[in-house]
């Protein structure tokens, strides 16, 4: 894609962060100064285990180009296992995505402690980085919702 | 003749660029100069190296003998607890020079006839690493 | 429909700076509900807050909406305000536009923009608030640390103090911890025992106070004030209630060739032992793995010279199960392992030791009765180096990228030490940088310098190769005199990184308190809320949280106590109302969400529902407020919609959603 359209094309981009973890290390990168593209608008939820498929499907619907669902590390849930039931629900999801033409690029899992204010700040660099080279997304667009 | 590598930040830009190393996150313990079997050759030590890349003392880094001195024996390189990595700073101010003067690399033929009783077999395997493409 | 008033704070310049707040109020105020927009410097202030509390009077607000910090910055305090005015407190959003846009975006147009955008979300969800009570619990008044050194004796003994009861689970055979291990303590120079065993011995005899040694956490549950758990006591294989502790047992036993952990390995103990001589409890335990007892059945000589018959080989792990309303953790540290720094023949040589070992070498109970001598020939050693930062201060993965901190003081009182009492040493110290802050920490340093003659060299040790003759030639750098150094060493002495206890990550994970990736316990706020675990109920104390001294530790197990007792104090909790709710008229009474419930919150009901005009008896799922702690996980497992969580209902996320994406 050429530089040009990358300068028109902005993405928008959805983040679902648990509350516990990720949205303090969330904070922490805003805390810490560690910047990251403006296209990510988070969502907070009280456990990745709250996020529905719903919610992402209606997100892609509404003409989001990628989601991205943030948790705590495998063992340290604040809820003890919230994090293990979003992990199988989303890759049962990211899977249907994948088949019906939403590329796998376009959706991540990553786990984000409070402490990791750094890799919150990486993470969303790479991803909306990601975003950009696959463009805008045009598949599950209900066009029925644009404005 | 004295080298100019461009302006000075850009050849610092090139070092750095060429080792993969960030000088700044040295915290000047000096482990490198005190690993080093080749110190005592040296005119700008090992930790020197990372502040002259960092200053952008390009020049007085090309034409200075710790270049030639250095063995590449990357004992710095493993026992820096930074990653800092002094000899592929050195190695890096090498290619630059080297570069500069038209390509000169080592070829294998070269070689037999350079061996001297004198020289450490490392030496050979270290040049081989830099110089063979 | 809500009437929804919307307040932006500048922050100062922290928002005002990068985003035109004047723009987000305009653009705000053409969001439906919305029939109040305002700005203000700090809404957080007095003033800001009264500015909320008009608004929701003048205007009759039903919800609102504060553009600001982060929620877990000030949500709390614009809930109180809001309830100030007798507007219900969970009818309050935030919209995070400092954190999460101000302080990480430069544009500001685009930073304008991503603010007017969380600033919809937040209206959007505010739209459909509803009203929320928050329930109530209640609080077990005991309480529970884990860790009996320094800092676990501290704060049980504050704990106490106030009158609550309290549990302390020490994991080795005695508590006491690393400081019993300890020979002097900077910068003071007193002896480490003759500080703490007292404050042992009054933790033991506490009636307040009820030590587990040689136990551990097996298995947590429940929530703040009130937690279930289950400890395990591992088999002593000695009867505590007859023992004497006489310790005939200890010198009769013929298995005496087992590495003594108290003086990290330095000599050997027998296979029944006592730690140390002022072990609380002074009961032995029997090593199972070294008893030839338990090895080959045949043996038995302890139990036949222990007169008081305490031996008993057939004793079982026990678990108890208690309730406690609040946790302090105090599990402390270890030294890293040095075995992957090779340059410094640690694992080559017996004279090239961790200060921890020197600790013990120093110490009159250690294994050379407090001579400093080479461990590999028992000579006095002449020239001693010091190595500091050995794995502190490193990017690789063989060390830790904090500093240890405590090791530039401990140093300096190892060099003062050895030149007081063997003058004719020479002791050479290789540092990097050396960093004192504390009281009276620099003028003790220069002490060791000015008056002790130690000699300071700016630079590192390269590396360490045992000679022949048994010495050790230590190569290093000299960085101000720009040279380097080859210099002969009888015994080097390396400061090893210190990294939490390697069953911290184990007792986090059942505490569901959130750790860091050196594995040093979060806290709630960096500033804030220092004792505090971010999991309510949980307070950190020692260096379990990060690298700290003697008196750190101690301040922070007060500090840790003092936040257990002010929750110990309170006969009632309010619970977090944002809980699950199933909708009776679509609950099938499948049992999944039940499944996925972590607090066994959900159980069902066979119900008379009216569903549209059929009267039906049904199964449905009842949700246990006071159980429910509001993850969420049966709200997406529900295959009919029926579970929904109150504050963070499906339509709401949804209406987030939209509102980012439109």
């Amino acid at each position: 894609m050429s530089i040009e359209a990358k300068e028109e094309f902005r993405p928008k981009i959805v983040a679902f962060c648990c509350n516990w973890c990720s949205y303090a290390g969330a904070d922490l990168a805003g805390s810490s100064r560690l910047s990251y593209p403006a296209d990510v608008k988070i969502i907070r939820v009280p456990c990745s285990c709250r996020v529905n498929p719903m919610f992402i499907l209606r997100a892609f619907e509404k003409g989001a180009d990628g989601v991205i669902m943030c948790g705590c590390h495998p063992g340290d849930c604040h809820y003890t296992t919230g994090n293990y039931y979003a992990r199988r629900r989303m890759t049962l999801l990211f899977s249907m995505l994948d088949f019906i033409g939403v590329e796998n690029g376009r959706t991540r899992v990553e786990w984000v402690s409070a402490a990791e204010g750094v890799k919150f700040s990486q993470t969303m660099n790479e991803f909306v980085e990601k975003i950009y080279s696959l463009g805008k997304n045009v598949r599950l667009e209900d066009l029925r919702c644009r404005n | 003749m004295a080298y100019t590598y461009g302006n000075a930040q850009n050849a610092a830009e090139r070092i750095k660029e060429i080792s993969g190393v960030n000088p700044l996150k040295c915290m000047k313990c000096g482990k490198c100069s005190a690993t080093c079997p080749a110190f005592n050759e040296m005119d700008i030590k090992p930790h020197q190296f990372v502040t002259y890349v960092q200053n952008g003392d390009i020049d007085a880094l090309a034409q200075s003998k710790s270049l030639w001195k250095c063995l590449s024996c990357f004992a710095c390189v493993e026992r820096c607890p930074r990653d800092v990595k002094p000899g592929k700073l050195i190695d890096a101010a090498r290619q630059l020079v080297v570069r500069e003067r038209g390509q000169n690399y080592l070829e294998a033929d070269e070689i037999p006839e350079l061996i001297d009783e004198e020289t450490p077999q490392q030496l050979l395997v270290s040049a081989f690493r830099r110089y063979r493409r | 429909m809500q009437r929804i008033g919307v307040f932006v704070c500048h922050c100062g310049t922290n928002i005002a700076a990068t985003v035109d707040v004047k723009k987000v109020v305009e653009m705000a105020a053409k969001e439906p509900g919305v029939v109040h927009a305002e700005d203000y410097q700090y809404m957080c202030s007095e003033a800001g807050q009264a500015k909320i509390i008009n608004a929701i009077h003048e205007k009759n607000l039903t919800g609102i909406v504060v553009c600001s910090c982060s929620p877990r910055m000030h949500e709390a305090t614009f809930r109180k305000a809001a309830a100030k005015a007798g507007l219900n407190p969970y009818m309050v959003e935030i919209a995070n536009i400092r954190e999460h846009c101000s302080w990480i975006h430069k544009d500001m147009e685009e930073a304008t923009l991503k603010a007017v955008i969380l600033a919809r979300a937040a209206i959007a969800k505010v739209n459909l608030d509803a009203p929320l009570q928050p329930g109530e619990s209640l609080v077990t008044k005991r309480a529970l640390v884990i860790g009996g050194g320094i800092a676990g004796i501290q704060s049980a003994l504050d704990i106490a103090e106030a009158g609550y009861e309290v549990d302390i689970v020490e994991k080795l055979p005695s508590i006491g911890g690393r400081m019993s291990q300890l020979d002097k303590t900077f910068p003071t120079l007193d002896c480490s025992a003759c500080i703490l065993t007292p404050k042992m011995v009054e933790a033991a005899a506490h009636e307040k106070i009820n030590i587990y040694t040689y136990s551990e956490v097996e298995k947590v549950s429940g929530f703040v004030g009130d937690f279930t758990v289950d400890i395990r006591k591992k088999a002593r294989s000695v009867d505590m209630s007859k023992c004497t502790g006489c310790g005939v047992c200890s010198e009769k036993c013929p298995s005496k060739k087992n590495a003594n952990e108290f003086n990290r390995g330095l000599n050997n103990r027998s296979a029944i032992y006592i730690p140390f001589a002022q072990a609380i409890p002074n009961v032995p335990v029997i090593d199972r793995e070294n008893c030839i007892k338990f090895k080959t059945g045949k043996c038995g000589a302890c139990s036949k010279v222990c007169a008081a018959g305490a031996i008993d080989y057939e004793q079982k792990d026990e678990i108890v199960t208690q309730k406690y309303g609040a946790i302090v953790v105090a599990t402390g540290f270890d030294v890293i392992p040095l075995d992957k720094y090779d340059e410094y023949a640690y694992s080559q040589s017996k004279d090239v030791i961790t200060s921890l070992e020197l600790e013990r070498i120093m110490n009159a109970a250690g294994p050379t009765k407090g001579h400093l001598e080479r461990l590999s020939d028992g000579k006095a050693p002449k020239n001693i180096v010091f190595v500091q930062c050995v794995g502190s201060r490193c990017s690789d993965e063989r060390g830790k990228s904090y500093c240890s901190k405590i090791c530039c003081m401990y140093t300096a009182k190892h060099a003062m030490l050895i030149r007081d009492k063997y003058p004719d040493t020479n002791v050479t110290v290789f540092y990097i940088d050396v960093r004192t802050p504390g009281k009276n920490f620099d003028e003790f340093y220069r002490r060791a310098v000015e008056d002790y003659g130690v000699n300071y060299v700016k630079g590192q040790v390269g590396k360490v190769i045992p000679q022949p003759d048994g010495t050790l030639m230590v190569q290093a750098s000299d960085l101000l005199e720009n040279k380097q150094i080859h210099m002969e060493a009888d015994m080097v002495v390396l400061a090893a990184a210190i990294e939490p206890n390697k069953d911290v990550r184990k007792i986090a994970t059942m505490l569901t308190a959130s750790i860091d990736t050196n594995n040093f316990l979060t806290e709630a706020h960096a500033k804030l809320r220092p004792v505090e675990s971010p999991t309510a109920g949980i307070f950190l104390s020692g260096v379990c949280q990060g690298p700290k001294d003697i008196p750190e530790t101690v301040a922070q197990a007060g500090a840790a106590a003092v936040k257990a007792i002010g929750l110990l104090a309170k006969d009632k909790l309010t619970t977090n109302p944002c809980t699950a709710h199933s909708d009776e008229l679509l609950c099938n009474g499948c049992s999944q969400c039940a499944n996925v419930c972590p607090y066994g919150a959900i159980s069902y009901e066979e119900k008379q529902v009216n569903d549209h005009g059929i009267r039906e008896t049904r199964r449905i799922a009842v949700v246990n407020n006071a159980l429910c702690q509001g993850c969420g996980a049966c709200t997406v497992t529900c295959p009919s919609g029926a579970m929904d969580l109150q504050g963070f209902s499906n339509r709401q996320i949804l209406a987030e959603v939209d509102a980012i994406c439109r």
